[in-house]
């Protein structure tokens, strides 16, 4: 039987290594997929279709394998994010704190609804199912730092800073 | 290593204490560092260095009222001190070796007295990135005792002694799984950790994994000892990315001082762990779900039988318990089974840990003996409801549990008696909802929960949750009908009976409890077409009289 050899790097960028690395730790082993879409997407901001086709070639899994595993798995992007990422928590404990409305809020502002990054790149509107910080609920998270007692007036005074730079 | 160098270590940690005067030990959970912790921490230090004074500055896991946050105990005086900030370092450390800060000082007496610290003991004390602090408070004992003086069998049986039941929610137990994993045939059998902590509005199991993650080790590692294994997984959501920073540094660690390994402590017991992180499912904390998703697969439940204790990871006997039922391990072997047993209540035995949050006053993680009335849980550790509102219900068990009413608060905390109010243990998210909260507006939440995390496999949960979304829509915004209230009964019993995994079969609890208990706030959307909390917004128009 032939080795297996694994398919060559998509470009020269250095962040394929990273990915290739966490492939190669677990010896190219086909339960590596979700290890490695995590590298991805930690590397990249987001999975693209040539970095899917890349890890399921590399990994030896069905392309449709690795497209079901990606759209399955709500943490997996599919989309580039936004310069900034504010994401608000809509755990039970900040539900019946109002963060729903501070989502309203953001979506008014941003002119975006959820999930979605406004048009010049910059922002993206996210939510998040419970980010694990019930105690200083209702809370957002600013480019991944939580702040917490969140209210409508300082959430959108932190986008607006975001918006002028 | 053996048990001598692991007393040897210790030694030398309290010896390295013994060197400083004061210990100053600050909160560094996600709570109280959402609010500048790290900022306060470095405060603290230079105003140490420019005291002169002899301090240990500590970077600590939760200590346990967030709400108070950021937090910083000072010991040996053991003075708490609330909502410190970088501003108050050199008042804390002038006020070291005299008189405690007053304005800065809180009485939380109330707040702790109730509580029992099993799984928290180390909580607050010790430096989660130092294996040394965890050895120092009698970590891996338990492990290199048990490998050196018990049988596999004399472990399952002081489990079973202690009457552990899985902290993950379902009370199943835990000798009787270790037994059945321990006897299950196989040369190759896997442990397994849970901590995809996805019920919204808990974080007990983050807090453990953040503050204290080697007594996670040290409990797979003798759960692996019991049953047969060598080999073990901690899935981690990865919305927890300190929980996994701390746990891969703790594994690194306890490789290093060879309590992770080949030949541990000199026996022929070898063990090693691996972190898997999740990828933001809440199916995968169902156990079938989760060991597919640790194979790199979709996050799909299977039938059981087979149950993982007999075909689990790649087909083999694999035992998986939730983060907190590991925890309660260590403490069992030091202590004895008996001593265990003898907490809590009849037939739920030991302490729970609870995420306390919402409308309540002190907010965060608690810890208190199984049987404890709800109302001591609200009223004296949680300080009541804030706001001169009222309390309404406490809602446990997350999307699988369901809301026990105001006048119910006199109900002991078990698995039975929580199970018999309609509502479940679950992991131990507590979160309380006053007069502002609509019970028709969190279940809806709820059924939106499952609906969006139904893994579409089997159709009564994929289309079930789906259907009772619509309804309960229409509830709240005053479009129901009877009728409609009709069929969400009759749906919900469908949903329960005939669902594949325990998300489809517990997806109607909200449903059913908000129904048994606050019927009459769906009767009032219905039939006069108003929200009693004012919450929900009524599309339809209000017949104006003539």
């Amino acid at each position: 039987m032939q080795a297996f050899t694994p398919p060559p790097l998509p470009s020269d960028d250095k962040r394929w290594k990273i990915v290739n690395g966490t492939m190669r730790k677990n010896g190219f082993a086909r339960h590596a997929l979700i290890e490695t879409l995590h590298t991805v997407q930690s590397s990249f901001g987001y999975l693209d279709d040539d970095a899917i086709r890349f890890v399921a070639r590399s990994l030896r899994v069905p392309l449709s394998q690795a497209y079901g595993v990606v759209t399955f798995y709500h943490y997996f992007s599919l989309k580039p994010p936004g310069k900034h990422t504010m994401t608000v928590c809509l755990g039970t404990a900040c539900y019946i704190k109002g963060s729903d409305k501070l989502v309203a809020a953001a979506a008014k502002r941003l002119g975006i609804p959820q999930g979605q990054t406004t048009k010049d790149g910059n922002i993206s509107l996210m939510t998040a199912r419970c980010v694990g910080a019930c105690s200083r609920a209702p809370v957002a998270l600013f480019d991944g730092e939580v702040a917490g007692e969140m209210s409508d007036e300082q959430m959108l005074e932190r986008l607006e800073r975001w918006a002028v730079e | 290593m053996t048990i001598e160098e692991l007393e040897q270590i210790a030694k030398s940690v309290s010896q390295e204490n013994e060197k400083y005067d004061f210990e100053v030990n600050v909160c560094m959970d996600l709570a109280c560092a959402s609010q500048g912790s790290e900022r306060l921490r470095e405060a603290l230090v230079k105003a140490v260095e420019a005291s002169g004074k002899k301090v240990l500055v500590r970077r600590t896991g939760c200590m346990g009222p967030c709400s108070s946050g950021p937090l910083v105990r000072v010991d040996p005086q053991q003075a708490l001190y609330h909502h410190v900030d970088a501003g108050h370092a050199e008042a804390v450390v002038a006020s070291l070796g005299g008189e405690p800060v007053p304005d800065l000082q809180c009485d939380l007496h109330e707040h702790f007295d109730k509580q029992v610290r099993v799984v928290l003991e180390n909580a607050g004390h010790i430096d989660p990135e130092k294996i040394d602090d965890y050895i120092s408070r009698d970590g891996y004992k338990a492990l290199l005792t048990v490998l050196t003086e018990m049988m596999p069998n004399g472990v399952i049986h002081r489990i079973t002694e202690s009457g552990l039941r899985g902290r993950g929610g379902g009370g199943y137990p835990t000798g009787l799984k270790w037994g059945t994993v321990a006897k299950a045939p196989g040369d190759l059998k896997y442990v397994v950790c849970n901590g995809d902590e996805g019920d919204p509005g808990a974080f007990m199991d983050r807090s453990v994994m953040e503050g204290d993650p080697h007594r996670i080790i040290e409990g797979m590692a003798i759960a692996a000892y019991a049953v047969g294994a060598s080999k073990g997984f901690i899935y981690v959501r990865a919305e927890y990315p300190v929980a996994v920073a701390r746990l891969t540094t703790a594994i690194r660690e306890a490789r290093r001082r060879g309590l992770l390994g080949n030949s541990i402590c000199n026996t022929t017991f070898n063990f090693d762990v691996e972190i898997r992180l999740g990828a933001g499912a809440f199916v995968c904390g169902e156990e079938t779900a989760l060991l597919v998703s640790i194979e790199g697969l979709r996050g799909l439940p299977r039938p059981r039988p087979p149950y993982p204790a007999v075909s689990g990871l790649w087909g083999k006997p694999t035992l998986i318990n939730n983060v907190e039922t590991y925890a309660n391990v260590a403490p069992i072997m030091r202590n004895g089974g008996k001593w265990f047993f003898n907490m809590g209540s009849e037939r739920s035995k030991g302490t729970k840990v609870f995420a306390l949050t919402g409308k309540i006053t002190n907010t965060g993680l608690v810890e208190v003996p199984m049987g404890i009335k709800l109302w001591e849980i609200i009223d004296v550790i949680g300080g009541g409801v804030p706001g001169g509102h009222k309390l309404k219900a406490v809602q446990t068990g997350g999307p699988s549990g369901g809301c026990i009413p105001a006048d119910m608060l006199g109900l002991g905390v078990s698995y039975d008696a929580l199970m018999a109010a309609g509502s479940i243990m679950g992991s131990g998210g507590m979160i309380v909802m006053d007069d502002t909260s609509c019970m028709v507006n969190v279940a809806r939440f709820f059924v939106e929960f499952c609906k969006t995390e139904s893994c579409g496999k089997c159709i009564p949960c994929r289309a079930g949750t789906s259907q009772m979304f619509t309804l309960l829509t229409r509830i709240c915004n005053g479009t129901g009908t009877m009728e409609d209230l009709d069929l969400l009964v009759s749906l919900c019993g469908t949903i329960k009976e005939t669902s594949l995994c325990g998300l489809g079969q517990t997806a109607p609890n909200p449903v059913l409890s908000t129904l048994k208990y606050f019927r009459n706030e769906y009767i009032e959307h219905i039939v006069h077409k108003r929200c009693p909390a004012g919450v929900c917004k009524m599309e339809a128009p209000v017949e104006v009289l003539a």
